[in-house]
């Protein structure tokens, strides 16, 4: 059996949350944008746009956080001998509910993770996205109970689960040869934003190393908001809502400690306030969390230690980023993009259509 | 009675899905269950635990696990 895993006990969950709860308010203080310390869905758009995939030139940034998530799970996963190379479950459906999970989370402007932070920091928005987050997850367990399944991943070669730690250290060695100039928009290959939340950002060492801290402690731990919130509608059962209610408390105090603390509707950094479109970008991203299996941070983490399926889900919400600033269906603080309804709407209709059709008895 | 469950492969929930659904149908008895990753098998000895089921048996089993629950 091994040693025992503290982290996954519920103790251990509970701590990995409050510990999350407590580092991503100290990075918003350190630099990064306003109740967005960590944001798995605006990091990853940040990391589409510094790429030049998009051109959004307000969102550029190549953030370490999210090379640290993988690079953590991975050491992790060989430390602890959790390394499983995995892959072969359903990678287009996969790889399509990651795109219209980024765009529903481009929506309402957060990842699960930014939403409890933005609530956290006092953006009473953050209720309506949360509430829509619950109602899409409500709906994928639906769906669960009725023999919704993508299939079974198979055993794989060494080298498929390599893949995604290889691609995040080859990001971080982008950023070490093409650094960040001050005023340039540009450096080599990569784009970083002069103004804008892609302008916001702790210190480079400062982001990878508490990105590092977090993808070690979230492996072990299997933290994972979108399965909080799925276990106790689908099971009853609260282990993983224990971690998720701890990052709110966590980060909670810290705002309050750091001044960071503003409550209210009007006003918030990288917010708006239209409740129904807050709603339903969460309803959508939440479906499709559910279906997939893990929120974003979870599908780091998970292709940190092998998991190709995850590592599509994730590569196709840096596809979904693109998407959204390209065509205009992501948010702003003045509100929706040109597109976002409509985009909203047909999100929820693939994803309608992959719970319905994707049914088989495992047993 | 002893019956088997083949939950390798597949990704959260289904393992623990799986385990939930035969536990209800047996109420009582032996169920090995076969995973591949770490999390499916801490969750589904935790589920087991939560229906007052005991497990007797967690060991490797090729590159996964092999869990044996039982109720009498």
């Amino acid at each position: 059996m091994g040693m025992k895993n503290v982290l996954a006990s519920r103790w251990g969950v509970i701590g990995v949350g409050a510990v999350i709860g407590i580092l991503a308010p100290i990075l918003q203080k350190l630099g990064n944008p306003g109740n967005m310390g960590i944001c798995v869905a605006c990091f990853e758009r940040d990391i589409a746009g510094s790429l030049g995939l998009h051109r959004a030139d307000i969102v550029q940034y190549m953030r370490p956080e999210i090379i640290g998530f993988v690079l953590g799970s991975f050491a992790a996963a060989l430390i602890f001998r959790e390394f499983r190379p995995r892959a072969g479950s359903a990678p287009i459906v996969r790889f399509v509910l990651g795109v219209f999970a980024m765009i529903g989370a481009l929506v309402f402007l957060g990842c699960p993770w930014r939403a409890m932070l933005r609530l956290a920091g006092g953006d009473l928005n953050a209720v309506l996205g949360i509430a829509g987050l619950v109602f899409g997850i409500w709906i994928g367990t639906l769906f669960l109970k009725n023999g919704y399944n993508l299939g079974r991943s198979q055993k794989t070669y060494p080298s498929v689960g390599l893949l995604m730690p290889l691609i995040a250290f080859g990001f971080l060695l982008l950023v070490f040869i093409y650094p960040q100039i001050q005023g340039e928009p540009a450096s080599g290959v990569l784009f970083y934003s002069v103004k804008g939340p892609g302008s916001m950002h702790a210190p480079l060492l400062v982001s990878l190393g508490i990105g590092l801290v977090v993808g070690v402690l979230a492996q072990q731990s299997r933290f994972c908001t979108m399965g909080a919130i799925r276990d106790l509608t689908l099971f009853g059962q609260t282990h993983l809502l224990g971690g998720l209610v701890a990052l709110v408390l966590a980060a909670f105090v810290t705002n309050l400690v750091l001044g960071q603390f503003n409550p209210g509707f009007t006003g918030q950094p990288v917010a708006h306030t239209l409740h129904f479109w807050n709603f339903a970008g969460m309803t959508l991203a939440g479906l499709a969390f559910a279906l997939a299996g893990g929120c974003p941070g979870r599908q780091l983490f998970l292709s940190g230690e092998g998991d190709g399926d995850a590592a599509v889900f994730v590569i196709g919400m840096v596809a979904g980023a693109a998407f959204a600033h390209n065509f205009g269906l992501a948010s702003s603080p003045a509100g929706i993009g040109t597109h976002g309804a409509a985009a909203v709407a047909i999100g929820i209709v693939v994803c309608l259509f992959i719970g319905f059709t994707m049914r088989t008895k495992l047993a | 009675m002893s019956t088997r469950i083949d939950a390798r492969g597949l990704s959260c929930p289904q393992p623990v899905i799986l385990t939930m659904s035969k536990i209800r149908e047996m109420t009582k008895g032996r169920i090995e269950i076969l995973v591949d990753t770490d999390t499916s098998k801490e969750n589904v000895s935790r589920a087991a635990k939560s229906k007052g089921w005991d497990v007797q048996i967690v060991e490797p089993d090729g590159s996964g696990y092999r869990i044996v629950i039982q109720k009498d």
